[in-house]
């Protein structure tokens, strides 16, 4: 659907009468804005345009229409026309802003007026490319049409830029191409966003890089970058932090195995108004903890971090000193650390060896009992804690030490992992009510001498204050 | 006014706790189903000569009989349960206008679920309560259900003048036969779920003295509650042949005369609440037995894949775990709900990518206690369609099995061919080196199916098919989900 360029020699209302679109109905109030004038109502209907001109004082010839009233309720508005097709302009955005974008774009076919209106920058500062394979995706997919309006028109007003892409590599190839064309553009806010397979690791590398950098050495101005599994580089992030180190506030570059740690480095080092990063394991480090903590640079918020197993048995994980943590905590005391585990149980042993200011864990394929033993000691950060991976022997020590040593913990999650019943009452009873999540799978709990399942619920119930149950698969 | 009422039997094959009909339903029917069914009749009837009266099986349209038999009998009133599922309520809204055009009153009772589930709809604000927990929540507000009415004696049917033609052969219950149906050979085998209220009362019994409601305990194995047990109730439950009611009060009152004190019924009666849990929704929700126009479920575009269906239902995908379980369900018409999830899960969102309404007909069929609104419910829920989220959890057909039976009783018993496997091999025989193959006496590939998927490949291949879906249909999925971890929200797309 795409805004027809054509030139109307009809008048405005014969258009709006005659605009004959499908779909559902999709309603848009609009009421008076000022006092002088008094706009009245009108509303939009996909399908048939109506007006209704309810209000008052439009024109002098409003008494008159306000009696003709056909039978679907489209007025004949021959003498309104003119008025119609002069709104203001600001009006006519005020409205196309509540308008999603195909009906924007239908309304813009209706006259040259609402057609100019339609292309006014302030409408294309944001804009999310969906791109897609039609044949096999669950996904819209943004028409080529528009794309190349956007590009033709619209390259320089976008600031806030968004690219979907479904699991084909054609799809990341396309979003690829129209990074390449966004020359002329200031753009803010970039997210490549893979939904279901990482595609655009599929791209060839080159083709990739040079598609980011138009847009890095262009834009000037960015503040906001998500390209997480993408196969963005080193010299990509040079290009990055030479144009954009002043703006740069967040930056998302999870599993992205061509950088490295001194590419990041680069960035915390130029980048002073860092807040978020997320970024895999093996590119932290001492000196990118120490640069984040320099004093020039602004409080960090948030750092996530993946933990990710590339050979199974064979990745070695280097540790990270505990004076760098400490570094961080001193220049940022209100910063979320989060930690992704995807590891096998042997991987564990350099994790948390020493004091670790970590906030958020999450276990994703397997726990070590070692590894939850130590989070109990050197987590007092510990905010929220989600186990959903198989370990083999219950986790009850682990479990009340993290009670006794973690006391901002609130949220917990337990999935595939197993503890005693007794063991879970004495981790309950140490929490309390600071827990507001507590989310245990059924089959966790095991039941013991002093507890059975029965008892776990009123028990748990009672020292939580609230009434809870754990998460339970259907019995059938 | 003294009624002739003529009670129609649906579900409630019971004379306890029977506040009010037998249909036919719409569904598919398999053969052990038919003679649980039809035991079930058998049950009833003798009850009802022991108290006085008797059971009459008509055959033909509502509308033929009963036009006919209100004639003959001089009926002035029907009674039946009132039923929540659609084509029922189709069916009682076509008894209430010929009773209207017969001229008679119509006594309806509600007895097939715990609640009044309009009840607990209103209790929810007007919408059925689409998690688990919250319906829980809103069942804590609304306090317990009512008490099972008392048992029907003979001196209920005293007053009561049972037609003459009381002995006529024309109105028994068929046999198996009589529907033309090759039942299994009852003299070879023992009937491992004999239908009936007199049976389901046995069970109950026994379940209660067994303490068979202490079945959470691990230390009973998980293993062994995979085996056909002589105290499971489902089916009877599902026909009722034994009162819901009944069961949640006298359990309730057993455990606390037991233990000195009552117990919140969640721990007790999980079966019996998550099927009130899924009536409600199907009550409440248009389509609820299928994926299009069922507002929450996913659209999912599902294989169709003919084949790989039939090798599933046949118990030939070469995952000895799946296999075996398919196989008890076929002979059995029963099988433990961890059994299902393995084979729901392996037949939609974890291996095949198929229909969740495939596998629904399927047990539909084979299962004795398919209930129309449950099976739905819980399909829905294995395929991760609706009610669950973290399809993240595939189970795996050979970790799943292992993890439950290590030495591999449960699939040397229904998948004989593989008996002489050694343990470590029976889980994936295809692994098997070839001379233990050969000692075993099974050569896999021949004697038995190699896999017929690489479950790592389509597992993979699958999540992000379900990523996508999901991505795309995020609305839907928040009408079936409780809270969210922060960490869990923030988490990557690409996380595994």
């Amino acid at each position: 659907m795409h805004p027809s360029m054509a030139e109307e020699e009809h008048s405005c209302s014969e258009n709006l009468i005659g605009a004959k679109h499908q779909g559902s109905q999709a309603y848009i109030h609009l009421l008076a804005f000022s006092e002088k004038r008094r706009l009245g109502y009108f509303w939009m209907k996909r399908g048939r345009v109506n007006i209704a001109a309810k209000c008052q004082s439009f024109s002098p010839t409003q008494s008159r229409a306000k009696k003709q009233k056909t039978g679907q309720g489209v007025f004949t508005l021959q003498s309104y026309a003119q008025d119609w097709g002069n709104l203001p302009h600001h009006i006519v955005l005020h409205i196309f802003q509540y308008l999603s974008l195909v009906d924007r774009a239908r309304a813009s076919s209706v006259c040259r007026r609402w057609n100019e209106v339609f292309h006014i920058p302030e409408l294309w500062r944001c804009f999310e490319f969906e791109l897609n394979q039609p044949a096999t995706s669950y996904l819209r997919s943004t028409h080529p049409d528009l794309i190349q309006q956007i590009i033709k028109r619209h390259a320089q007003h976008l600031q806030y830029v968004s690219f979907k892409v479904d699991s084909c590599t054609e799809s990341a190839e396309a979003a690829c191409n129209i990074l390449s064309q966004l020359v002329n553009c200031t753009i803010k806010t970039l997210g490549l966003i893979s939904t279901a397979r990482p595609s655009f690791m599929d791209v060839s590398q080159s083709h990739f890089v040079s598609a980011l950098t138009v847009v890095f050495v262009n834009s000037k101005s960015l503040s906001s970058i998500k390209i997480d599994d993408t196969p963005v580089d080193d010299p990509s992030l040079k290009v990055l932090v030479a144009n954009n180190s002043d703006t740069l506030k967040l930056l998302k570059m999870s599993s992205c195995p061509h950088v490295s740690p001194a590419g990041i480095l680069c960035v915390a080092d130029q980048c002073h108004g860092l807040r978020e990063l997320a970024l895999n394991y093996h590119l932290l480090s001492d000196e990118l903890l120490l640069a984040l903590s320099s004093e020039k640079h602004v409080h960090l918020e948030h750092l996530r971090i993946d933990v990710v197993s590339e050979n199974p048995g064979q990745t070695q994980f280097h540790s990270i000193k505990k004076s760098s943590w400490d570094a961080l905590i001193r220049h940022s005391p209100q910063v979320n650390i989060v930690m992704y585990f995807f590891l096998y149980e042997e991987e564990f042993e350099p994790f948390f060896c020493e004091e670790t200011p970590v906030t958020h864990l999450y276990f994703g394929r397997a726990v070590s009992k070692d590894m939850l033993g130590r989070i109990g000691l050197n987590c007092p950060r510990l905010v929220e804690l989600v186990v959903c991976a198989n370990g083999l022997e219950p986790l009850d020590e682990e479990l009340i030490r993290i009670a006794e040593r973690c006391k901002s913990l609130t949220a917990i999650g337990l999935g595939e992992c197993e503890v005693t019943c007794s063991g879970f009452m004495e981790f309950v009873k140490m929490c309390g009510g600071r827990l507001s999540q507590l989310s245990i799978m059924e089959e966790v709990l095991i039941p013991d001498n002093s507890y059975s399942m029965e008892q776990i619920h009123s028990e748990v119930s009672k020292h939580l204050g609230r009434i809870w149950f754990p998460d339970m698969m259907p019995t059938w | 006014m003294p009624h002739r009422t003529l009670h129609l039997f649906r579900k409630g094959l019971r004379l306890h706790d029977n506040p009010t009909l037998l249909g036919e339903g719409g569904m598919r029917v398999g053969v052990l189903r038919w003679r649980f069914l039809l035991q079930s009749l058998q049950d009833l009837h003798a009850r009802l000569r022991a108290v006085g009266s008797r059971l009459f099986v008509v055959r033909g349209s509502h509308r033929a009989v009963l036009g006919e038999l209100v004639g003959r009998w001089g009926i002035t009133q029907i009674s039946f349960d009132s039923e929540m599922e659609p084509h029922h309520t189709a069916l009682q809204r076509e008894l209430g206008e010929m009773a209207e055009e017969l001229g008679l009153s119509v006594y309806t009772r509600l007895s097939h679920t715990l609640y009044d589930l309009s009840r607990i709809i209103e209790a929810n604000g007007g919408e059925p309560p689409l998690t688990y927990k919250k319906f829980l929540r809103v069942l804590s507000a609304i306090g317990e259900p009512e008490k099972p009415v008392r048992d029907i004696t003979a001196e209920d049917f005293q007053r009561c003048n049972t037609p003459g033609e009381a002995d006529c052969e024309r109105y028994a219950v068929p046999s198996l036969c009589d529907l033309g149906l090759d039942g299994p050979d009852e003299s070879q085998e023992e009937v491992l779920w004999p239908g009936g209220e007199t049976q389901a009362l046995q069970r109950l019994n026994k379940h209660l003295e067994s303490q068979g409601w202490l079945e959470n305990t691990k230390t009973q194995t998980v293993m062994n509650s995979l085996w056909p047990n002589t105290t499971g109730l489902s089916p009877y439950l599902s026909l009722g042949c034994l009162s819901v009611r009944t069961f949640y009060h006298t359990l309730g009152k057993v455990y606390a005369q037991a233990k000195n004190h009552s117990l919140p019924p969640v721990a007790l009666q999980g079966q019996v609440l998550w099927r009130e849990f899924f009536y409600t929704a199907a009550s409440a929700t248009q389509n609820f037995t299928r994926m299009e126009g069922n507002p929450i479920c996913l659209q999912i575009h599902w294989y169709d894949d003919q084949d790989a269906l039939e090798k599933w239902r046949t118990a030939r995908t070469g995952f000895p775990w799946i296999d075996a379980i398919m196989t008890q369900l076929r002979q059995e018409g029963w099988i433990h709900h961890l059994s299902r999830h393995a084979v729901a899960c392996f037949l939609t969102r974890g291996d095949l990518w198929i229909s969740w309404e495939e596998g629904m007909k399927v047990f539909e069929e084979y299962l004795l206690d398919a209930d129309y609104s449950i099976n739905a419910g819980n399909w829905m829920w294995l395929s991760a369609s609706a009610f669950f989220h973290q399809y993240n959890r595939i189970f795996c057909p050979v970790r799943f099995g292992r993890r439950t039976d290590p030495e591999g009783h449960y699939i040397r018993k229904y998948l004989p061919v593989l008996r002489s496997f050694p343990s470590r091999y029976i889980y994936e025989p295809w692994t098997a080196p070839e001379e233990v193959q050969l000692q075993a006496g099974c050569i896999i590939g021949k004697d038995y199916p190699l896999p017929m998927v690489c479950h790592a490949e389509v597992s993979e291949r699958n999540l992000a098919l379900m990523k996508e879906v999901r991505s795309s249909q995020e609305n839907t999925t928040k009408l079936t989900r409780g809270q969210r971890f922060t960490i869990l929200s923030l988490i990557s797309i690409n996380a595994n």
